[in-house]
Order: structure tokens, then C-alpha cells, then sequence
């Protein structure tokens, strides 16, 4: 009996220490998987971007914010094309839902589908948007949990693949 | 009036209307089994699970949560069943969209476990008690009589008296 209540009381310690574990910390791994491609055409994984800067960025069609950083992103990507690449993760989203989106935005970097969350959830993602720089080891450099609210708030997030370091009042 | 030999008294169409009418309710019961049920949106609320609560759909009322009530509106508009419709939404967005695990694969587990613990707790308490009814039969000291020295009532009586015979 003695057993078990010891076993139960380490089980709900345990449980407790790993919810408080909070994100990602810069200079660690960032998971990889591979997933499928929104438009359904194959899959990749942010490992195929090895040896290169990314910005991941993590969004849902249903989430107003990243409604309101598109714009912004799709301007970075196309002015730092070749030195930043930037990947969607679209994550708990109906996937006609998420195509209109991308078609309404005209949104056109690569975009990776996690449909149940669970990439997300690796990433520890604690909502939408959220936006992950990976340097070209796999480490995180920078994260910004909200959106972005223009070009300079991308450009200044993603200051390290550009020499400098990041800036903590992003879009402010 | 002279009937026929064979014919049955009374109204001679009143038992072919009934097996007719019988005819007609049993082919009424087998569509209506045949017939897939419709479903609705509090049925299926019920049984799926808002995709970044971690509650019910029934109980949220989120962005996302609106966007799937209307995914399955627009199902059920299609004439999808429950199932269909179940499987639309583990197609978009995984097995944990259901808020019961399936029945097949690795899920029956879910089922398995806890009726094998039953059944093992059942098993043990049965064999506790067997076990302790065995020890209190045969440890809880002698019987009634086990300490009877040969003999019956008057033996023991002369006994006895003997022993205070001055």
C-alpha cells in the first residue's frame, strides 16, 4: 500500500515537473518531423533545411492574429529569400480552411500540414501564431510567441541570421 | 347463401388486408433498419473533442471550435452518418478529435485494461476471502467438543463426581 502511494505521489510530481518545463530554450534542438505539405503534394521536414537559416512559423486559419501577421511574413520572405527560409506550420486546422487561407494571403513559402497538433505540442508551441528561428545547425535561435506586427518585427526577430541578436519589444 | 368448400367464414378479404398490412410493416421495419439514421449536431458534439481545448466541442465555443460545428454542419447537410462524419474529422485533424478511443487496434486497450483489472481485483478478492475463511476455520482454536475425552454425558458425570467424592 505504502508502495503505491509513493509510486502515485511520484507520478504526480513527475507529471508536474514536465508541465512546468516551459518552451524551447535558445541554443536547444528544435524537433524535427516530417510531415505532409499543404497543398497535399508529398512532405518534407525542417531537417531538409539543414545548413540554412528558417523561420518557422506556426499558424491556423481560424486565428485572427495570423490573419494580421501574413502580410508582414510573405514581405520578409520574399526580401530575404535565399538567406532566411520561411516554412508554415499549419496546425489544428480544417485543411480547406487553411488553403482558402493561404490562397486569400497569397501566401507562397512552403508549408508543412500538422493537422492533430502534435508537432506543435514537440515544439512547444503554447498557441497561434508563434514564430520559432532555427540556425542552420537545428538550434533554436529566437522565439516570439504572437504576431508579428510588420516587416521591421520580422526583420528585427530575425536579427541572428543576419549577424545581430534578437530584439526582445518585437512589432512595438 | 352456399360457400365453397375450404373458404374461411366472415369477410373473405380481411385476412389477406391483414397479411398484406403485416407484409407492408415488416418491409417498413427493414428500411428503416437499412436506412442509415441521420445524425445532428449535439449527437456528434458529444463525441468529439474541440481541437486546441481539450474539452468536448459541446463545451466550447472557440474559433476553431465554430469552424469544425460547421465542417460538420455542412456533412450532415451532405446525408453523412455519425461515423462518416467521425471519420471526416479524424481525417483532418487525427484520432485525438474523438473523445472515446476507437474500438480497433491499439485503442482497445483503452477498453481492455481497466476490464482485466476488474477481473484480476475480482479474482483476488475472492481468493482473500477463500483464504481468510480457510484460516479462520481451521486456526480459530478447537471445536465445541474437540476436548471431550472419550465417552458421553454419564462417563464424564461419574468422572466428575469421583473427583469430589470425600
Amino acid at each position: 500500500m505504502a508502495v503505491a502511494v509513493v509510486a502515485l505521489l511520484g507520478f504526480l510530481t513527475w507529471g508536474l515537473v514536465k508541465k512546468g518545463d516551459g518552451g524551447l530554450k535558445v541554443g536547444q534542438p528544435v524537433p524535427v518531423a516530417t510531415l505532409p505539405t499543404l497543398p497535399p503534394e508529398g512532405e518534407f521536414s525542417i531537417e531538409d533545411y539543414r545548413g540554412q537559416w528558417v523561420l518557422l512559423n506556426i499558424w491556423a486559419s481560424w486565428c485572427k492574429p495570423c490573419r494580421a501577421e501574413s502580410p508582414a511574413l510573405e514581405e520578409f520572405e520574399e526580401k530575404h529569400r535565399g538567406k532566411v527560409a520561411v516554412l508554415g506550420v499549419n496546425t489544428r486546422d480544417l485543411s480547406d480552411d487553411a488553403m482558402k487561407f493561404l490562397r486569400e494571403y497569397e501566401i507562397g513559402y512552403p508549408q508543412i500540414r500538422d493537422a492533430s497538433g502534435d508537432y506543435a505540442d514537440d515544439l512547444k508551441a503554447t498557441g497561434v501564431p508563434e514564430s520559432l528561428l532555427i540556425d542552420p545547425e537545428g538550434k533554436l535561435a529566437a522565439h516570439y510567441p504572437g504576431p508579428f506586427r510588420d516587416l521591421a518585427g520580422v526583420e528585427d526577430f530575425a536579427a541572428p541570421a543576419f549577424g545581430g541578436e534578437p530584439i526582445e519589444r518585437l512589432g512595438s | 347463401m352456399r360457400r365453397r368448400p375450404g373458404s374461411t367464414p366472415g369477410r373473405p378479404g380481411a385476412g389477406r388486408l391483414v397479411a398484406l398490412l403485416l407484409v407492408a410493416l415488416i418491409g417498413l421495419g427493414g428500411t428503416a433498419l437499412a436506412a442509415p439514421a441521420q445524425t445532428s449536431l449535439p449527437e456528434i458534439e458529444d463525441e468529439v473533442m474541440c481541437p486546441i481545448c481539450g474539452t468536448l466541442l459541446s463545451l466550447s465555443h472557440a474559433p476553431a471550435a465554430e469552424r469544425q460545428r460547421v465542417f460538420i454542419r455542412e456533412l450532415i447537410d451532405q446525408g453523412k452518418t455519425k461515423e462518416e462524419i467521425k471519420d471526416a474529422l479524424v481525417a483532418e485533424y487525427g484520432g485525438q478529435v474523438l473523445a472515446m478511443p476507437e474500438n480497433r487496434g491499439i485503442d482497445t486497450w483503452a477498453y481492455l485494461v481497466p476490464a482485466i483489472g476488474l477481473g484480476l481485483a475480482a479474482v483476488g478478492v475472492v481468493w482473500t476471502v477463500v483464504r481468510w475463511r480457510r484460516r479462520r476455520d481451521g486456526g480459530e482454536g478447537p471445536e465445541p467438543g474437540d476436548d471431550e475425552e472419550p465417552g458421553g454425558d454419564d462417563d464424564r458425570l461419574d468422572r466428575d463426581m469421583a473427583r469430589f467424592d470425600l
